[in-house]
C-alpha cells in the first residue's frame, strides 16, 4: 500500500462499448483533480491491473468503483460480485449498468438465435464446420474455458446491490465532473441504495428549448426520412422522441440538433417501465380518425398509423429493457439452421429458460 | 387433475359503461365464465400500458380492457386514446412473444351486459386453448430479475487514515 493514504478508485467495463470510459476522459482538466485525489486501484482500460490484484485486496479496499456495462456473461457477473465485495461505494455508471442499455436488447431474442446469426447464418461468415463457442474445449495444450453467455441480459443492480446510479449513454461529462468534485470535496452524498446521481428529476422536455404546441400527429417518420424543421418539437413533427418519458440531465443535446431523444437517461422517478410510459405518450398524441367514425374505420386508421413504427419494442426500450416489466421476450426456439446439423460435441450445451 | 385449466383474466372496466354492463349481467343473472377479475377504473383511457404489462408479468393469462363505444366517452375522447394505445401495445406485445388474444379491447355500454359476458366467454375459451402464460416461471425462469437486496451502509469516502 502506498504511504500516502489516498482513496482508491476503480473503473470496470462489463458488457459495454467503451463510451463510458471516454466520457470520463471527457471531463477535461478535472481529470487531473481525480488523479490528485485518488489512487487508481483497478482500471483495465487505463492501467495494467489484473483480476488477481483485485482478489488480493482486502474487502472494502476500493473506495469508489465506477462499474459500466450490463451483465451478459458469467465473467461480467463474477466481476460484479468481486468488485461489490472489494468496494465501499459501487456506482452503476452509464445506461448499460443502470438499465441494461443497448446490450439488453439481446433479450428480445435468444442466445441460440444470436449465435446462429453471428457464427453460422451471416453471409460473410466462413465457418464450414459450424463451430460455436464452447464454455470448455479440449486442446492439445489442455482445457480451455471461456465465460458462458446468459440468455437474459441484466442491469448491475439485478446482480449485486448498487449504491449510486449515474445514468446516460454515456453520462454527460459535466455531470461526471460535478459528481467527482462533490466526492473529492467531501460533500455528503445522498443516502446510498440505487440513488440517482448526476441527473435531473424531470423529463428531457423540461430542458429542451424546442418550441412546443398542442401535439397532434397523423404519421411517424424514421429519423432518416425527414429533415426536421429547426426549433420545433420533434414529436410534433412525427419523430418518435422519448423526451416525455426520459429523465433529464443531459441538457436535451440530441433534440437540439434534430435527433430524437433515444431515452438513454432512463425512466423518470416513479415510472416502473420507461417503454410503457413512452408508448402511452406517443399513442395519445396520434390523431387518427374521430369519434364520429364507425368503430371498424377507427380501428383501421389507428392501425395504419401505428404500422409506421418499425420497431416499437426496440425504440421504446432502447436502453431500459433489463429494467422493464416484462424484461425479455418469450421466444419459441427457431427451427434449426441447415448449417447447424453439427456433429456431437459442437452444439451448445446450455439449458434454456423459456419454453 | 380432471378440472379444466382456468385462465385468469384481469378486466379493467370503465366506471361509466362496462362496469355497469358487468353489474347488469349480474342482476340479469346471465351465466358467463367466472374467469375475469374486474377492476373498476374511471375511464378506459386511464389504463396505462404499465398496468397491462404488470398484470401479465404478475401471473394474469390475459387482460381485458372494456370502455364506452367511440363517441360515448364520459370524458369526450378518453376511449379514442385507449384505442390508439391498445393498437400500439398489441404491436409491442407481439415483439415480446405474447399472442394478441391475451390482451383484448371491447366496447360495452351500460346496457350491454350480454356483450360484455360474451366477450369474457370468448376470451376465456381462447386463453384456455392457448394454455397458461406464467411469465415469471416460464419466461423469466423463477422470480425474474428484481433488484438485488441493498445491504450497504452509508460510508464516507475520505480515507480514515488520511
Amino acid at each position: 500500500m502506498a504511504a500516502k493514504q489516498k482513496p482508491k478508485l476503480a473503473m470496470y467495463w462489463a458488457a459495454a462499448c467503451g463510451g463510458c470510459e471516454i466520457s470520463v476522459l471527457n471531463i477535461g482538466d478535472k481529470l487531473l483533480a481525480v488523479d490528485e485525489a485518488f489512487d487508481v486501484a483497478f482500471w483495465p482500460v487505463a492501467a495494467d491491473f489484473k483480476v488477481k490484484d483485485v482478489e488480493a485486496y482486502p474487502d472494502g479496499y476500493i473506495d469508489l468503483c465506477l462499474f459500466n456495462g450490463a451483465i451478459r456473461t458469467s465473467e461480467n457477473e463474477e466481476m460484479a460480485h468481486l468488485l461489490r465485495r472489494k468496494s465501499k461505494v459501487l456506482v452503476a455508471f452509464g445506461a448499460c449498468a443502470s438499465e441494461g442499455g443497448i446490450p439488453a436488447l439481446a433479450s428480445l431474442t435468444t442466445r441460440q438465435a444470436i449465435f446462429r446469426t453471428v457464427y453460422l447464418d451471416n453471409p460473410s461468415i466462413d465457418n464450414p464446420d459450424g463451430v460455436l463457442p464452447q464454455p470448455i474445449s479440449q486442446v492439445p495444450e489442455g482445457e480451455l474455458r471461456i465465460p458462458t453467455y446468459a440468455e437474459t441480459v441484466r442491469a448491475l443492480d439485478q446482480v449485486v446491490p448498487v449504491d449510486y446510479v449515474m445514468p446516460g449513454c454515456p453520462p454527460e461529462p459535466h455531470q461526471i465532473g460535478a459528481v467527482v468534485e462533490a466526492i473529492i470535496s467531501g460533500a455528503t452524498l445522498p443516502a446510498p441504495g440505487s440513488t440517482i446521481l448526476g441527473a435531473g428529476n424531470s423529463a428531457v422536455c423540461d430542458e429542451c428549448p424546442l418550441e412546443k404546441h398542442e401535439k397532434k400527429i397523423q404519421r411517424f417518420y424514421r429519423p432518416y426520412a425527414i429533415n426536421p424543421q429547426p426549433g420545433v418539437c420533434l414529436l410534433e413533427q412525427g419523430l418518435v422522441c422519448l423526451g416525455p418519458a426520459t429523465r433529464c440531465g443531459c441538457g436535451a443535446l440530441c433534440p437540439q440538433v434534430g435527433m430524437r431523444c433515444a431515452g438513454c437517461y432512463g425512466p423518470l422517478d416513479g415510472a416502473a417501465d420507461q417503454g410503457a410510459r413512452i408508448l402511452a405518450a406517443i399513442a395519445s398524441v396520434v390523431d387518427a380518425g374521430n369519434a364520429r367514425d364507425d368503430e371498424a374505420a377507427l380501428m383501421h386508421k389507428a392501425q395504419e398509423v401505428m404500422d409506421m413504427l418499425a420497431d416499437p419494442a426496440g425504440t421504446f426500450y432502447r436502453f431500459s429493457l433489463a429494467h422493464s416489466l416484462l424484461q425479455r421476450a418469450r421466444v419459441a426456439d427457431p427451427p434449426p439452421s441447415p448449417r447447424e446439423a453439427a456433429p456431437a460435441g459442437k452444439e451448445m450445451h446450455h439449458e434454456t429458460h423459456h419454453d | 387433475m380432471s378440472e379444466p385449466y382456468q385462465p385468469v383474466i384481469i378486466g379493467f372496466l370503465c366506471n361509466w359503461c362496462s362496469y355497469r354492463a358487468a353489474d347488469l349481467a349480474g342482476t340479469a343473472r346471465l351465466h358467463y365464465a367466472p374467469n375475469m377479475r374486474p377492476i373498476r377504473v374511471m375511464c378506459s383511457g386511464r389504463v396505462e400500458p404499465d398496468l397491462v404489462l404488470k398484470a401479465l408479468r404478475e401471473g394474469a393469462d390475459g387482460v381485458l380492457i372494456a370502455g364506452c363505444h367511440p363517441g360515448e366517452c364520459h370524458y369526450i375522447e378518453g376511449n379514442l386514446k385507449t384505442l390508439r394505445r391498445f393498437v400500439l401495445l398489441q404491436r409491442l406485445l407481439r415483439q415480446f412473444g405474447i399472442e394478441e388474444e391475451r390482451v383484448q379491447l371491447v366496447w360495452a355500454s351500460a346496457s350491454e351486459g350480454t356483450v360484455l359476458a360474451a366477450a369474457v366467454n370468448r376470451m376465456t375459451e381462447q386463453l384456455r386453448a392457448m394454455g397458461p402464460l406464467r411469465w415469471r416461471q416460464n419466461v423469466l425462469g423463477g422470480n425474474g430479475h428484481g433488484p438485488a437486496q441493498v445491504v450497504s451502509q452509508p460510508v464516507t469516502l475520505a480515507s480514515e487514515e488520511a
